[in-house]
């Protein structure tokens, strides 16, 4: 299954993410992504892959884990 | 039963039959062995292993890191070995926690087990430089090392680095980072250190601790090592107790001590206690009773979701206001938060100034909620383990505490001490 996972040092708070993948990202009162922890539904792979791509800090990323 | 009272004749005979109790760090002299040739005297040479022979050696006696997660070293050298390429060792001595005195200790009274230690894990995953990264307060050290290349005991050249007095100087990629010149903050992981670490190569870190017991164990054998402490963390460690016992300092007990016992070596409580600490300001706080039957050993102190962690005892006594103690805590492990991460950076700030309203101002209920909510936000957000265990710190305290927190809501305080009992080091 696959997650989104965040680099803290390099996100910075901007919430582009939260736009892109509504279903999945949420931002906390300082503007900081608080991402779902359940897997990345099928459906939503598409749009979690553009956010990746569209982070502008490159902090965004999909790790694959097993079970 | 202690190593404090422990005989040490710490001769290496060669054979790994000795049954002197696990302990052996301090031994009945506290005293400094600094020279040497008195190193040498007291425990002999370092036997010649190895780099396979030092992995069975930390695998059979059970071994694992003092430095507070409590890894088995063997695991550690393994994963380093396994990365491939030329590695990197580093001895971590910053101890950027405040209220824990020991891995100073160690490199005040025994440098040598420390260096020593360092040279067996080099030799264990062939590295070609080793590092000693300590407060400069140590660099008297520098002489030390010089001593022991010249005579031509230390295979492998170390460095000296300077670990600035922080709390988080210490995390392992914070380490690695400051000893290339860097700043002493953490990295984003993955990859872990022992893949990638010091420009680039796999690096082990451990802490002096553990070094220092692993060149006990290479002369003294996985049985001595095993005759003390218990079967899943075999062995003695250090406790730094402070607070209100009789003699505040470093003592050395085996896993699995009960904890009045750990205080009986510092003295004994000098007064009624309400609480005690364990494992610093990323552990957790148990109540007097908890401490009254609770042993020193990873396994029991789950049952109360403490963990021995790097040694930390604190004991409150009763008539300290345990909110302010959490205040001036809180309010220094959010002014070490490297800056970073959003919600650490952000997060332990507001946590901190919900706290100080909770034990100095007229407040309501919902500053606790308001709490509770914050730590969730903080929590499993940051590079490196600030946030959670600061979280930790702080929801172990409201509980224990939480008769002094029903009666602050109602405007009152138990407090008949004006006692500043936990350190911190503020900045500003
Ligand atoms: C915020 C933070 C601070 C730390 N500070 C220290 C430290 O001062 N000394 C230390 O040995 N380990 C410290 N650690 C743990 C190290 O990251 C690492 O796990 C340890 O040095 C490994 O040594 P060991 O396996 O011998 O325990 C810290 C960890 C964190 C998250
Ligand atoms: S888009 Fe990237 S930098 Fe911006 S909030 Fe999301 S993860 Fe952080
Ligand atoms: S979590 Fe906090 S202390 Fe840790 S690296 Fe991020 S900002 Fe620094």
């Amino acid at each position: 299954m696959t997650r989104l996972r965040i680099d803290w040092t390099a996100c910075d708070g901007r919430g582009l993410c939260a736009e892109l993948v509504p279903e999945l990202i949420e931002r906390d009162e300082w503007g900081f992504p608080l991402i779902s922890d359940a897997a990345v539904p099928p459906g939503v792979l598409v749009h979690a892959r553009r956010a990746v791509a569209a982070c502008p800090r490159l902090a965004l990323s999909l790790q694959a884990e097993n079970a | 039963m202690t190593a404090m009272t422990q005989t040490m004749t710490g001769n290496y005979t060669g054979n790994y039959t000795g049954n002197e109790a696990a302990g052996g760090l301090i031994g009945p002299q506290p005293a400094a062995v600094l020279d040497l040739r008195g190193h040498l005297a007291q425990h002999g040479q370092l036997p010649s292993l190895g780099p396979h022979d030092v992995v069975r050696l930390a695998r059979d006696a059970g071994l694992t890191g003092h430095g507070g997660a409590g890894f088995p070293l063997w695991r550690k050298l393994e994963a380093v070995i396994n990365s491939g390429g030329r590695a990197v060792v580093v001895a971590n001595g910053a101890e950027g926690e405040p209220a824990s005195a020991k891995d100073r200790w160690l490199l005040t009274h025994r440098p040598h087990l420390v260096l020593d230690g360092l040279q067996l894990v080099a030799r264990a995953v062939r590295a070609g430089d080793a590092y000693l990264y300590a407060s400069e307060r140590h660099r008297g050290l520098d002489h030390l090392i010089a001593e022991r290349r010249a005579a031509g005991i230390d295979a492998v050249r170390v460095e000296r680095a300077a670990a600035p007095d922080r709390f988080i100087s210490g995390e392992e990629s914070a380490a690695i980072n400051s000893i290339a010149g860097g700043l002493a903050i953490p990295s984003s992981k993955p990859p872990r250190v022992v893949e990638r670490g010091l420009r680039g190569r796999p690096t082990l870190v451990s802490n002096v601790e553990t070094l220092a017991l692993l060149a006990l164990v290479a002369r003294r054998g996985p049985a001595w090592f095993r005759s003390a402490g218990t079967a899943d963390f075999p062995g003695s460690m250090l406790f730094t107790v402070g607070g209100a016992v009789r003699h505040p300092g470093v003592v050395e007990a085996p896993h699995g001590t009960p904890l009045t016992e750990v205080l009986e070596l510092a003295g004994g409580p000098t007064s009624r206690l309400q609480a005690v600490l364990l494992g610093g300001y990323h552990g957790s706080w148990l109540t007097a009773e908890e401490a009254a039957s609770a042993a020193m050993s990873r396994s029991d102190l789950a049952a109360y979701g403490a963990s021995p962690g790097a040694g930390v005892v604190v004991a409150l006594a009763e008539g300290v206001c345990g909110l302010a103690e959490l205040s001036r805590v809180m309010t220094y492990l959010a002014q070490e938060s490297a800056g970073q991460c959003g919600p650490c950076l952000n997060g332990l700030p507001r946590i901190a100034e919900q706290v100080r309203s909770l034990a100095f101002d007229g407040t309501d209920a919902a500053v606790f909620t308001e709490l509770q909510r914050l730590s969730g936000l903080v929590v499993g957000r940051g590079a490196c383990h600030h946030p959670d265990g600061s979280v930790r710190f702080l929801r172990t305290g409201l509980r224990v505490f939480a008769d002094e927190v029903a009666m602050h809501l109602d405007r009152r305080c138990t407090r008949t001490s004006d006692d500043r009992v936990l350190p911190v080091r503020m900045v500003r």
